[in-house]
């Protein structure tokens, strides 16, 4: 990771949209890259980190980065435009400027898997920093154990990236298990609450490592099904969100117990958060 | 503090003047005590003998009012609502700037402040260790704010003992106060006839020499001591570090008591009106956000002081991470009193009172925290 890059506060730098794709009426990647080519060729991050994006006159929002860290033409974010700035972000083209500033925080544990199985759990739209791993597992196929992907959406037409994940299912060593609290016509998966899929989960509790994002509820759940399971709380990891506007531990918004969420995570150990992600309101 | 050792001087009353003309010789805009809108804050001093005689306010819940001291002292007032947190840390500034050219190229430039040297004339020794927490959050090793850095390094604190502290003060209990130990160029005691004066910094040491004040006597060291016992003795609230000597730290007692009743109860009085944010003088969370040109070509990325009672504080994409009093009173009592201890090495709270006295519905946070932790309830 490239100091000069990765420890700004600010000003950020000045990047180009390279491409975009629309992958469901309301998310959108765009593909970035940095206009000095100096500072491109230096940008280094690890999944799970995340980048300030910022849209001129507007504001900045946290994106996590999904594309591989091998990939150096362009830095990926997928996006679901909500509020003002990711709206306007969300209307942009190619060729277009942004600022960004980052990688920021700490991202999955992803040399401790080497050789283990990996258990992935999504749940909610789209979870970019889980995708960007199986993305990352799956170049480098033959570090890791078995891979299982677990997504959990409300209604079935929320999930996006179908394609891939029928695609994923038919891989060796590879299992997918989608549920959908709403299905819908021709909905191959479980419809149903994602954790009433853990059963079915095909891997050593011995030697696994789970990575979550989603809602807190339903991680909460999650934790709970493979803790049952046998896997031990060291190798429990989990992405947290909270307001950020610093991404550097200085504005105070992502503040959760002696945690700043951009600086000491968004990536934590379940037993670094566990005692606190019950309360409703922290 | 104000022993033989520290190679204290004298500085008479009629001569306090020259403190202030020394300081502005150096080239320091000088800050000292006046009163605005009915309080007391700091405000730049016209005039080497511009320090005003006589200030004092009286203080409790949610009361601040102006009186007079019968004994025409020029320290006898405790702390005003604004502190010194201002100086260091601006409630408003800009961060960086951005033009965009007719072509759509974006063009960034940080915006470093440029600052005057100030010196503050009657620092509180809470408002010294408020400053060593802000120091410790913004100038962290490695991840220096440059813009607090700009301003802080050029301060000149010359610290004043506490000798009547507020109804509303507590720094004895956190250990902060009444009288400053650390952080200070120079302190100052006020006596009947004049001021103890020790340094602290060698650029205070500098200003010491150069009033070539004579040594203090033991018996007006003696005094300068006495009186920061009585003023610790006079204070009625405090704050504990443990529920009992053997007992629960706060921190431990206060985080295995997140879903106690209290919250509710404080929830149904609390305005969520920030007052107790922007006076607290620990509280560093800011916003981030831009001001456009008019014309459109360029804007500014500002930081201004934000409020964790705010609504805007815990949002997140399409939902409010606090979407209600209670837990944002409890987020903030929480960080400052017990997680601000695994953050910062110490509780955030160095007993100013100012919560107290600023919020409008008079919350005490002394009261809360005895009410949170009475009996075993979690």
């Amino acid at each position: 990771m490239s100091a000069k890059v990765s420890v700004d506060a600010g000003p950020p730098h000045a990047a180009t949209v390279v491409a975009r794709t629309q992958e469901s009426p309301t998310i959108f990647t765009l593909q970035l890259r940095l206009d000095d080519a100096a500072v491109q060729a230096a940008y280094r991050f690890a999944p799970g980190q995340f980048n300030m994006l910022y849209l001129y006159g507007v504001g900045e929002v946290p994106i996590s980065v999904m594309s591989d860290p091998e990939d150096h033409d362009g830095i990926g974010h997928t996006i679901r435009a909500l509020g003002r700035v990711t709206q306007g972000l969300a209307a942009l083209k190619p060729g277009d400027k942004v600022g960004l500033r980052g990688p920021f925080g700490r991202g999955w544990p992803l040399q401790e898997v080497s050789g283990c199985d990996v258990v992935l759990v999504t749940g909610g739209l789209g979870c970019a920093p889980v995708v960007s791993v199986i993305h990352y597992i799956l170049r480098r196929r033959e570090r890791f154990g078995k891979l299982v992907i677990i997504q959990g959406v409300r209604h079935a037409e929320d999930l996006i990236w179908r394609e891939q994940y029928d695609r994923w299912a038919t891989l060796p060593d590879t299992q997918v298990l989608v549920a959908a609290s709403e299905g819908a016509a021709f909905w191959p998966w479980h419809v149903g609450r994602v954790t009433e899929l853990f059963g079915l989960a095909n891997f050593d509790p011995e030697c696994a490592v789970a990575m979550m994002c989603g809602p807190e509820g339903m991680m909460h759940a999650a934790a709970d099904s493979l803790l049952a399971r046998g896997l031990p709380e060291s190798r429990l990891y989990l992405s947290m969100e909270r307001n950020m506007q610093c991404a550097v531990g200085r504005c105070g918004h992502c503040q959760f117990g002696g945690a700043f969420v951009c600086r000491d995570g968004p990536v934590f150990n379940w037993g670094e958060v566990k005692p606190l992600l019950g309360h409703r309101g922290y | 503090m104000f022993s033989q050792s520290d190679h204290a001087g004298f500085l008479p009353l009629d001569r306090l003047h020259l403190l202030v003309a020394q300081l502005m010789q150096q080239g320091y805009q000088c800050l000292g005590p006046a009163v605005e809108n009915g309080a007391i804050v700091m405000r730049e001093l016209e005039a080497s003998d511009g320090l005003p005689r006589g200030l004092q306010a009286e203080q409790a819940p949610g009361r601040y009012r102006l009186t007079t001291d019968p004994q025409n002292r020029y320290f006898a007032w405790a702390n005003g609502p604004q502190a010194i947190k201002p100086q260091a840390f601006a409630p408003k500034e800009s961060l960086w700037r951005v033009e965009r050219d007719a072509t759509g190229m974006l063009q960034f430039e940080a915006v470093i402040p440029d600052v005057p040297a100030q010196a503050i004339i009657g620092v509180r020794a809470c408002d010294l260790a408020a400053l060593a927490l802000q120091d410790a959050h913004f100038l962290r090793e490695g991840r220096r704010d440059p813009h607090y850095a700009q301003r802080r390094e050029e301060l000149f604190l010359v610290a004043v003992q506490c000798a009547e502290p507020g109804a509303t003060c507590f720094c004895a209990s956190t250990g902060d106060g009444p009288t400053p130990t650390t952080g200070y160029d120079l302190a100052l005691a006020e006596l009947p006839d004049g001021f103890v004066a020790v340094a602290g910094s060698a650029k205070g040491g500098a200003v010491l020499s150069a009033l070539n004040l004579s040594p203090a006597t033991p018996q007006q060291l003696d005094a300068a001591r006495q009186q920061g016992l009585a003023a610790a003795a006079a204070q009625t609230r405090s704050l504990p570090g443990r529920l009992s000597p053997s007992g629960d730290t706060l921190r431990d007692a206060l985080m295995g008591r997140l879903e106690n009743p209290r919250w509710d109860e404080v929830a149904s009085r609390c305005l969520a009106c920030g007052n107790c944010t922007a006076v607290c003088p620990t509280c560093f969370c800011h916003a981030e956000i831009d001001e456009p040109a008019l014309d459109g070509q360029a804007s500014r990325h500002e930081r201004i002081w934000d409020s964790c009672f705010g609504e805007s504080h815990g949002h997140l994409h399409g939902f409010n991470v606090r979407p209600d009093i209670r837990s944002r009173y409890r987020q903030w009592l929480t960080h400052k009193l017990a997680t601000w201890h695994d953050q910062f090495g110490r509780s955030g709270c160095v007993g100013c009172g100012r919560c107290i006295a600023w919020c409008p519905v008079g919350i005490d946070l002394t009261e809360e925290v005895a009410a949170l932790t009475a009996g075993g309830q979690p």
